[in-house]
């Protein structure tokens, strides 16, 4: 059995808030943005992260790379917990795990030219590079992407979206990474282009032997490219399961209602699906509910799901939820009330 | 009689670099009561049409053509003409509900200015015909909220307040642009949902601008697919989905990843969106399609219709794209 790459355990994210006005004395107010959660990544896989906005995803990315303080432990295959290492020391790590953004054009400096902008990770690690060995290897780099070598010398406005976010790859790529993480790398593109990074991003991984962490709120586009789906709920893990099951057959009706209400191209099958409204918005995540966080918006809660919080069962097909079951008892139960 | 009738819309826009021609003839009627949904990616001008529509164009921009509604002609009318079709006759909702609603004001104010502008309400009336009308748009608490500012409700609830103003004079048409793009899916089926019993319950017209193929399924009767500021294709709903006869709806389709279906790789549509900056000369879309021809940089096909109710611009046949 290989190791896995990453092994995250119980990471909590927490921030202190104080309220405008309040006393120096006064005891700042705890949010708990990631509260506690689990998972392994194998070499080579994709995990997919979803969630409405405010669950957690994307700090729950940023905390693994340490752009967030955290709490709990995230080990690298050689057995060292990445939270645990001081700045220094994790720059080792740095070149292992790089990131991709969602804003393409934001992401990239305006005053670097697309060479410089790729360059930079690799002169940072591999200091000792000659200049041409550092062109070389953009070039070949801007090739893979798709991206034309002799535009090398331009500037990221002259670019358009989908051409900015292969240049956002190519920067993360060019240091050889052996985990990529993805945080929403599509929603700020059109459909066609879209469709052209994602592509562009599963022939690379196939290529290179990449791991991905890729986060995105369009369950559809998680579906196309994860190998697991991990679905979060105000920082809490709901469900975890190889990307057909979780689709093909959810278990916790948050899942349910968050894929029943993914709009699906077929005038046909969008009428005849079944959908599980969720009432309301997100509760606060300063004060979450007690037990099961989803409670106060799901159809089969009951007294037990206030009283204790649901953990994760064990197993491949992971779900923390009192009553997990199959599509048709959340129907039934949503039609009782 | 239709109720929006639009006749060769062009829109032109007078910027530094030059001519931007975000708009390039546009013909469509609604009728009252008809949901139509206007698909495309950024830049195919489906934005521009409904704000030239509206008489919201910026400063530099230009239209022609003609637009009436309900018989009446509103195209580049005179302020006093238009202001009164505004808001009483076509009510809109934008996209990002932050920006478009005041920040400095209270909801409560900016809803009543509605009514007391164009209906001349007393403000007691006005405040109560506005939490009636929170009320149908599912805000919890209406009164309680009423006197809240824009910030303190969330990215959904913000949505509902904009539908909720949109739908105060009771239109006979309503132009959504974008309405769900800022919000999760959860949320967004909520605001559809309740689009969809709003449009039954005061049988307003709809017109939906979207990119999501996805929303347009579930929502509308009749959809056109915009690319370049052109037309490319106009239908019913169910057989563009089932057989969609232009190259680019085509593309469209195979290009959406599905949560209902097991996906191979997904057919992207190769090159980039076109530069609106040129002239347009042929067809729009043809640097990018498959099914390109010598002819289609010269010179498109108009409209036509090829089976009753189905329109397309394309100079291949529907046999000849297999």
């Amino acid at each position: 059995m290989t190791r896995p790459l990453l092994k995250v355990e119980d990471l909590r994210v927490t921030f202190h808030i104080r309220r405008e006005g309040d006393m120096p004395w006064t005891k700042p107010r705890e949010l708990h943005a990631v509260g506690g959660v689990n998972f392994e990544l194998m070499p080579g896989e994709t995990l997919g992260i979803v969630g409405e906005s405010g669950c957690g995803k994307s700090t729950l990315a940023r905390a693994i790379i340490q752009m967030v303080p955290a709490s709990g432990k995230a080990v690298w295959e050689d057995g060292v917990d990445l939270l645990s290492l001081s700045p220094h020391q994790m720059l080792k790590y740095r070149s292992d795990i790089q990131m991709v953004f969602q804003d393409p054009l934001a992401s990239l400096n305006p005053r670097m030219t697309v060479g410089q902008i790729i360059s930079e990770p690799l002169v940072t690690h591999h200091p000792g590079l000659s200049k041409d060995e550092v062109k070389l290897r953009v070039k070949a780099m801007m090739d893979k992407v798709g991206l034309l070598p002799n535009q090398i010398n331009r500037y990221p406005h002259e670019f358009s979206g989908g051409q900015c976010q292969r240049i956002g790859i190519a920067r993360a790529l060019i240091v050889e990474p052996k985990l990529l993480i993805c945080d929403e790398p599509v929603s700020a593109l059109d459909v066609s282009i879209q469709a052209q990074v994602i592509n562009l991003l599963m022939k690379l991984q196939r290529e290179l032997g990449l791991a991905m962490i890729f986060i995105a709120h369009d369950l559809s586009v998680v579906k196309h490219i994860s190998d697991r789906v991990m679905v979060l709920y105000l920082g809490r893990t709901m469900e975890v399961a190889t990307s057909g099951d979780l689709y093909s057959s959810p278990q916790h009706p948050y899942t349910q209602a968050l894929l029943s209400a993914v709009p699906i191209p077929d005038p046909a099958a969008e009428r005849a699906k079944h959908m599980i409204p969720l009432e309301g918005d997100l509760p606060s995540p300063l004060r979450p509910p007690s037990g099961c966080v989803f409670r106060t918006r799901c159809p089969r809660a009951e007294a037990r799901c206030a009283a204790d919080a649901p953990r994760l069962n064990p197993g491949d097909h992971q779900v923390a939820c009192h009553f997990p079951g199959p599509l048709a008892e959340t129907v039934k139960a949503m039609e009782e009330v | 009689m239709a109720l929006l009738d639009i006749k060769d819309l062009k829109v032109r826009f007078q910027t530094n670099d030059g001519v931007v021609n975000a708009v390039n003839g546009i013909t469509l009627s609604l009728e009252r009561g008809g949901a139509l949904g206007i698909v495309g990616e950024s830049g195919s001008g489906k934005s521009q049409l409904a704000f030239a529509v509206m008489g919201l164009l910026a400063k530099n921009g230009r239209a022609t053509g003609s637009v009436t509604f309900d018989g009446q002609e509103i195209l580049n009318a005179a302020p006093s003409v238009i202001n009164r079709v505004r808001a009483n006759k076509i009510g809109m909702i934008f996209q990002d509900p932050m920006t478009s609603l005041n920040s400095y004001m209270r909801v409560s104010d900016q809803m009543m200015e509605v009514l007391l502008h164009h209906k001349g309400m007393s403000k007691a009336d006005a405040a109560k015909e506005c939490i009636r009308m929170l009320d149908a748009v599912k805000i919890p608490d209406a009164a309680g909220r009423f006197r809240l500012y824009p910030h303190e409700f969330s990215g959904g609830m913000r949505q509902r307040v904009m539908i909720a103003m949109a739908l105060l004079c009771k239109p006979d048409l309503l132009i959504a642009d974008e309405p769900t793009t800022a919000l999760d899916v959860t949320v967004q089926a909520q605001i559809m949902q309740l689009l969809g019993e709003l449009r039954r319950e005061f049988g307003m017209a709809t017109i939906l601008i979207t990119h999501d193929l996805g929303v347009v399924a579930g929502f509308c009767d009749e959809v056109m697919v915009m690319y370049g500021g052109q037309v490319m294709e106009k239908s019913p709903v169910d057989p563009v989905f089932a057989a969609p006869s232009h190259p680019y709806t085509r593309g469209l389709l195979h290009a959406l990843p599905r949560v209902d279906q097991e996906g191979e790789e997904l057919a992207s549509i190769p090159g980039a969106p076109p530069n609106m900056m040129r002239a347009p000369k042929g067809c729009p879309f043809a640097p990018r399609c498959e099914f390109e021809i010598e002819r289609c940089t010269v010179e498109l096909d108009p409209l036509t219709e090829f089976t009753p109710g189905r329109f397309r611009a394309c100079n291949r046949k529907v046999e000849e794209l297999a």
